[in-house]
C-alpha cells in the first residue's frame, strides 16, 4: 500500500520500526502534495522547506529517546486560520492575504510538541463562513472522489488533503458543521469536540460561542490520538474547561452491547437525499446486530435551529470581523479619501461576497431596536434546543442521523443561492448552538460513488462514547478503507 | 424672568492602579516609548483571546465598597462596538446589562448639611489607545500602549444641583478612591475624568429637562466653569422660547464654550452584546468580605478623628483629609512632635501654597514628613524664629534637605546671647528718638515698633522675648 493512504498509527508504527524515518515520510508527503494539489487545491501555503528541517529535528529526537509520541514525525496540514507563528495564516481572505501571526495557535504549540510536522495551510471558505469551500480569496478545492465537485466546507483543504492523501491527518474548526459535512463529502472521520474541550487561542474568531477546533483523520484510531494531543485546558482562553481528560485511545473498545442510540425524527424527514438516508438506516441496523438499542425520537425545536444559528453566527461574526479594518495589518485599499472611507474601502475590496452578507445580517440583529427580536430570541432558541439534548441524554448514550441532506454536489451549483446553502447545515449546527461533541465517520458511498458520513453525536465532555460507538462500527465495517482514486 | 433647578449627573472614569492590564500582562505603567506596552492580545491581533485580570475585579470590588455599592455575585462583560484607529478589536470590552457594583453613595456637605449622591453603578472596562499626529508629515499614528489599561466607569444618578454640589462629589470621590488604593486619580495624566449630564427646569417642576452630555473634563476648574456655561445656555435657550438639543458637546476649556459635536461623531449605535469570549464574573461572599476588612480608614471617618483627637477645625481636618497623600503626610509627621495644629497649618499654609505654585502633588515633596515634624520642633524649642522657619521650609523644598541641617549651614539660629542684642538695642534707640520719646511718655504701643526694627537689624535672628526683656531694661536706663 502507498505511505499516503496509511494512517498516522500505522506510520508511527513504521517510524518506530525504523523502517521509515520522519524525513523520508516528510519528503514522501511534501511529493504527494506536489503531484496531486494541481488538482485537489487543497493548500494555500506549502511550508516546504520548514518541514523538512522539522523532520530532520524530530527524526533526532525520536532516535534520542527524547520524544515518543505516536504523533512524532506525523505530516500534518492546519486550516489556514488557525494562527501559526512565523507562517502565513490567510483565513482565505484578501484582507489577511499577507497576515503572518507572531505567534502559535494553542493546538498548534501541543502538536509540535508532539513532533507532529506542519506541511502546510489549508484552504477554507473565507473566516470559515460557507460550507464548500467556493467562498475562498485563493482557490476552489475540489473534492477528491469527484474533481467536478465541492469538498464541503468550511474546512473543505483539510478533508480534501486528508481525503487525496495529502497530509496524514489536518486540523479544522467547526462553527455550524464545518469540520462533520467536509468529513462527510470527503469520507474521512471529523470531530468537533465539546465547546471548551480543545482552547480556541488562536482559532482567528468567526462565531466565539460555537467555534472549536478538531481532527479530521482517515479513522477513528488517528482521531482519538489527535484529539489525546490537543485536549486540555488553556489558561489563554476564558472558556476552555478546567477539567480532566481522558486517555481517548482507551475508548477505542470494539463494543456497543446494550449502547442506547436515538436517532431524531426530524433528522431523517422531508428534506433528506434517500440514498443518505438509506446508507444512515443501514448504519442504525450494523449498530443493532452489533447488540446496541437503536430507536426513534423527536427532537423538538430543529426547525428554529438553522435561524437561531445563523444569527448567533452571524451577530458574534459582526463584531469579531470588526477589527479588520486596514490599520495596522493586512489588507489596506490603495485609494481612500479620509479615515471613513479608508474604513469603507478597505473593507469592500477586502472582504468577499459571503463575508459581507454575514456582516451585514449581524449588525442588524444586534443593533438597537432589533437585539430583542433576534439576538435576544435567537439566545432563547439556544436554551430550549439544549434543554431539547439534555432531555434526550437522559434516555440514549448517543444520538446518530445524517450530517448533511445530500452527498457532495457540484462546483458552482449553490453558489447563487445562500439560503439553500445555509439549509445544508441543519443536521449539524444543533451541535455546537448546544455545545456537544459530534463526530463524522464514513458510512456508505452513493450511486455516484461519493462518500456518506454518518454523524454521531454525545452529551457534553462524552467524546469517550463517541469514540466507542465510531470504532465499533469501524471495526465492523469496511467504508473506512475506501480511498479516492486520485 | 422664571427660577431654574440644574440637575446633574456625573459619569467619572477613573484607572486602576493594578500592575498589569485588564485581559493581558503588560504592563499599565505610564508613559514608555510608543507601542513598547503591549502584546498581540491588547493590540486585538486575529485568534487572540481576553482572560479578565482577577486584580482589576479586586479593585473594582474595593471602589464599589468604598462608596457603598452592592457587589454583584454575577456579572458579565459586554462588547461595544465602533470603529476607531484607537481600538484595535473594534470593540471595547465593557458592562452594560450586568455590572460589578450597584446602588452605593458618596456623601457630600452642602451648606453644613450632609447630603447623598447615589451612585447607580460601577462597571469595569478597558482604555483605548492614543492617536499621535505625525509633527514631521501628514500621518495619524497610533499608539497602543494605553490599550487593555482598566479603567471603572462610576455612574451617578441626577443627584446634584449645583457646579459646587458637583464639584464637591468629584472631590469627595477622588478622595475616596485614592484611599481605598483603587486609582492614583491623576487628572493631568487623564486617570481621572469626568463627563457630566445636565439638564435644567423650572424650579418646582418634577419632570427632568432635555440633558446634554459633555465629555472628557479632566479638571475640577474646567468643571465648575462647564457647568456654569452650559446651566446658563440651556436656560437662555428656554428663555429665548427655544428647546434644549440632546446631544453630545464638547468642553473647550480654552475658549470656555462648549459645542455640540458633529452628528456622525456622535450618532452611535454600539450594538452591545456580552462578550463570548469571556466568562461570567462571579464574586464570592467570602472574598468581598475579605476585601471590606482591608479597606483603609476612610476620608470622612478620618475627618471626624482628626476633629476629636487632634481638635482641629472642621475647615482644616476637612483639606487634611481630601487627598490620602496629604492625610499620610500629616501623620507621618506626628509620629516625630505633638504639635499637630502647628503641623496641621504648615501643610494648610505654606505647604499647599508651594505645592500648588509648582504645580506638584503631595507625593511629591521632595522631603520626608518627619522633617515637617523636625522645623515645627525647632520653632516650638525656640531655636528659630517663625520668619526664619519660613524661610528654612522654602529651602527645604529646594533642597530637600533636613531644616536642622539648612539651619546649622546657614546659621539661622537664635541669637539669644544678649551681648548681641544689647548691641543692636543700643543702635536702634539711637536711630529712633521719636519713638523713645513716644515710649518715655508712656505710649505703651511704641515697643512694638522698636522690637520690631531690632528683629530687622538681627535680620530676625533675635530671640524676641530676649530682645523685648532687654530693650525694656535699656529704655529703663534712660
Amino acid at each position: 500500500m502507498e505511505l499516503y493512504n496509511l494512517t498516522a498509527h500505522e506510520l508511527s508504527d513504521m517510524i518506530k520500526n525504523k523502517e521509515i524515518s520522519a524525513v523520508e515520510l516528510t519528503k514522501a508527503q511534501l511529493d504527494r502534495i506536489e503531484k496531486v494539489d494541481q488538482k485537489v487545491e487543497s493548500y494555500i501555503t506549502v511550508c516546504h522547506d520548514e518541514a523538512l528541517k522539522k523532520a530532520e529535528e524530530i527524526q533526532k529526537k525520536i532516535d534520542s529517546g527524547e520524544i515518543n509520541s505516536p504523533l512524532a514525525g506525523i505530516p500534518m496540514a492546519i486550516k489556514d486560520n488557525i494562527c501559526t507563528k512565523g507562517v502565513t495564516t490567510t483565513c482565505a481572505s484578501r484582507m489577511l492575504y499577507n497576515f503572518v501571526p507572531p505567534y502559535n495557535a494553542t493546538v498548534v504549540e501541543k502538536l509540535n510538541s508532539q513532533g507532529a510536522v506542519l506541511v502546510g495551510k489549508v484552504n477554507l471558505d473565507e473566516f470559515a463562513m460557507g460550507g464548500s469551500t467556493e467562498n475562498s480569496y485563493f482557490k476552489k478545492t475540489k473534492n477528491p472522489w469527484d474533481l467536478e465537485r465541492v469538498p464541503g466546507g468550511s474546512s473543505g483543504g483539510s478533508a480534501a488533503a486528508v481525503a487525496a492523501g495529502e497530509a496524514v491527518f489536518a486540523l479544522g474548526s467547526d462553527t455550524g458543521g464545518s469540520i462533520r459535512q467536509p468529513a462527510s463529502f470527503c469520507g474521512v472521520v471529523g470531530m468537533k469536540p465539546t465547546y471548551g474541550r480543545v482552547s480556541r487561542f488562536g482559532l482567528v474568531a468567526f462565531a466565539s460561542s460555537l467555534d472549536q477546533i478538531g481532527p479530521l483523520t482517515k479513522d477513528v484510531t488517528d482521531c482519538a490520538l489527535v484529539l489525546n494531543a490537543i485536549t486540555g485546558h488553556d489558561p489563554m482562553d476564558s472558556t476552555s474547561a478546567d477539567i480532566e481528560f481522558p486517555d481517548y485511545t482507551k475508548s477505542l473498545i470494539n463494543d456497543v452491547k446494550g449502547m442506547k442510540i436515538g436517532i431524531p425524527e426530524e433528522y431523517i424527514g422531508e428534506g433528506l437525499n434517500p440514498e443518505v438516508k438509506n446508507a444512515v438506516m443501514n448504519a442504525v441496523k450494523v449498530f443493532e446486530q452489533l447488540g446496541a438499542q437503536c430507536e426513534t425520537f423527536s427532537l423538538p425545536v430543529t426547525e428554529y435551529a438553522i435561524p437561531a444559528y445563523y444569527l448567533i453566527s452571524s451577530a458574534e461574526a459582526s463584531s469579531n470581523l470588526a477589527r479588520y479594518d486596514g490599520i495596522k495589518y493586512g489588507f489596506r485599499a490603495e485609494k481612500y479619501t479620509d479615515l471613513l472611507d479608508l474604513y469603507k474601502q478597505t473593507r469592500s475590496e477586502g472582504f468577499g461576497t459571503e463575508v459581507k452578507r454575514r456582516i451585514m445580517l449581524g449588525t442588524y440583529a444586534l443593533s438597537s431596536g432589533y437585539y430583542d427580536a433576534y439576538y435576544k430570541k435567537a439566545q432563547q432558541v439556544r436554551t430550549l434546543i439544549k434543554n431539547g439534548f439534555d432531555k434526550a441524554f437522559e434516555k440514549y448514550d448517543v444520538i446518530i442521523g445524517p450530517t448533511a441532506p445530500t452527498t457532495a454536489y457540484k462546483i458552482g451549483e449553490k453558489v447563487n443561492n445562500p439560503l439553500e446553502m445555509y439549509l445544508g447545515d441543519i443536521y449539524t449546527v444543533s451541535v455546537n448552538i448546544a455545545g456537544l461533541p459530534g463526530m463524522v465517520i464514513p458510512c456508505g458511498m452513493d450511486s455516484k460513488g461519493l462518500p456518506v458520513g454518518l454523524q454521531l453525536i454525545a452529551k457534553a465532555f462524552d467524546e469517550a462514547t463517541l469514540l466507542r460507538a465510531a470504532y465499533t462500527f469501524e471495526q465492523n465495517t469496511e467504508f473506512h478503507k475506501n480511498r479516492a482514486d486520485i | 424672568m422664571m427660577e431654574y433647578e440644574v440637575v446633574i449627573g456625573m459619569e467619572v472614569h477613573a484607572e486602576l492602579s493594578t500592575k498589569s492590564k485588564i485581559y493581558c500582562s503588560c504592563t499599565t505603567e505610564f508613559g514608555g516609548d510608543p507601542n513598547t506596552h503591549c502584546c498581540p492580545i491588547c493590540t486585538g491581533m486575529p485568534g487572540v483571546l481576553p482572560v479578565l485580570n482577577k486584580s482589576v475585579v479586586e479593585y473594582a470590588v474595593r471602589a464599589g465598597l468604598a462608596t457603598n455599592c452592592k457587589i454583584s455575585s454575577f456579572s458579565k462583560q459586554d462588547r461595544k462596538n465602533y470603529f476607531y484607529p484607537d481600538l484595535p478589536k473594534a470593540y471595547q470590552i465593557s458592562q452594560l446589562y450586568n455590572p460589578l457594583c450597584t446602588d452605593g453613595y458618596v456623601e457630600i456637605e452642602v451648606e453644613g448639611k450632609k447630603k447623598r449622591i447615589n451612585i447607580r453603578e460601577i462597571h469595569i472596562e478597558e482604555d483605548a489607545g492614543k492617536l499621535v499626529h505625525d509633527e514631521w508629515g501628514t500621518e495619524t499614528l497610533v499608539d497602543y500602549n494605553r490599550c487593555g489599561v482598566p479603567l471603572i466607569e462610576i455612574v451617578s444618578q441626577p443627584d446634584m444641583r449645583s457646579a459646587e454640589e458637583a464639584r464637591l462629589y468629584l472631590e469627595n470621590l477622588k478622595a475616596i478612591l485614592e484611599y481605598a488604593g483603587v486609582s492614583d486619580c491623576k487628572m493631568q495624566e487623564g486617570s481621572l475624568r469626568a463627563d457630566i449630564n445636565l439638564s435644567v427646569r423650572p424650579k418646582g417642576q418634577k419632570e427632568f429637562g432635555t440633558r446634554t452630555e459633555m465629555k472628557n473634563i479632566n479638571s475640577f476648574k474646567a468643571i465648575v466653569r462647564a457647568i456654569e456655561y452650559e446651566s446658563r445656555r440651556q436656560i437662555e435657550e428656554l428663555e429665548s422660547g427655544g428647546k434644549v438639543e440632546q446631544e453630545t458637546r464638547r468642553w473647550d476649556d480654552n475658549k470656555g464654550i462648549s459645542y455640540a459635536m458633529r452628528n456622525k461623531e456622535e450618532a452611535h449605535d454600539y450594538r452591545y452584546f456580552p462578550d463570548p469570549d469571556l466568562v461570567p464574573i462571579v464574586v464570592d461572599e467570602k472574598w468581598v468580605e475579605e476585601i471590606r476588612a482591608s479597606l483603609p480608614e476612610m476620608p470622612e471617618s478620618r475627618k471626624e478623628r482628626y476633629i476629636t483627637q487632634y481638635g482641629l477645625p472642621e475647615y482644616d481636618a476637612g483639606i487634611l483629609t481630601s487627598s490620602i497623600k496629604l492625610a499620610n503626610f500629616f501623620e507621618s509627621a506626628l509620629e516625630k512632635t505633638s504639635n499637630a495644629k502647628a503641623v496641621s497649618n504648615w501643610i494648610m499654609g505654606d505647604l499647599m501654597r508651594i505645592l500648588k505654585d509648582k504645580e506638584m502633588e503631595a507625593d511629591e515633596i521632595p522631603f520626608p514628613a518627619e522633617y515637617l515634624a523636625e522645623l515645627v520642633n525647632l520653632i516650638d524649642e525656640g531655636t528659630i524664629s517663625g520668619t526664619i522657619a519660613k524661610k528654612v521650609f522654602a529651602k527645604m523644598f529646594d533642597t530637600g534637605k533636613a531644616p536642622g541641617t539648612i539651619v546649622k549651614e546657614e546659621g539661622l539660629e537664635v541669637v539669644s546671647d544678649e551681648g548681641a542684642i544689647v548691641e543692636a538695642v543700643k543702635k536702634v534707640i539711637v536711630a529712633n528718638p521719636q519713638s523713645v520719646a513716644d515710649y518715655k511718655g508712656g505710649k505703651e504701643k511704641a515697643i512694638g515698633f522698636l522690637v520690631g526694627q531690632v528683629m530687622r537689624e538681627t535680620k530676625g535672628k533675635a530671640n524676641p522675648q530676649i530682645v523685648n526683656k532687654v530693650l525694656r531694661e535699656e529704655l529703663n536706663k534712660i
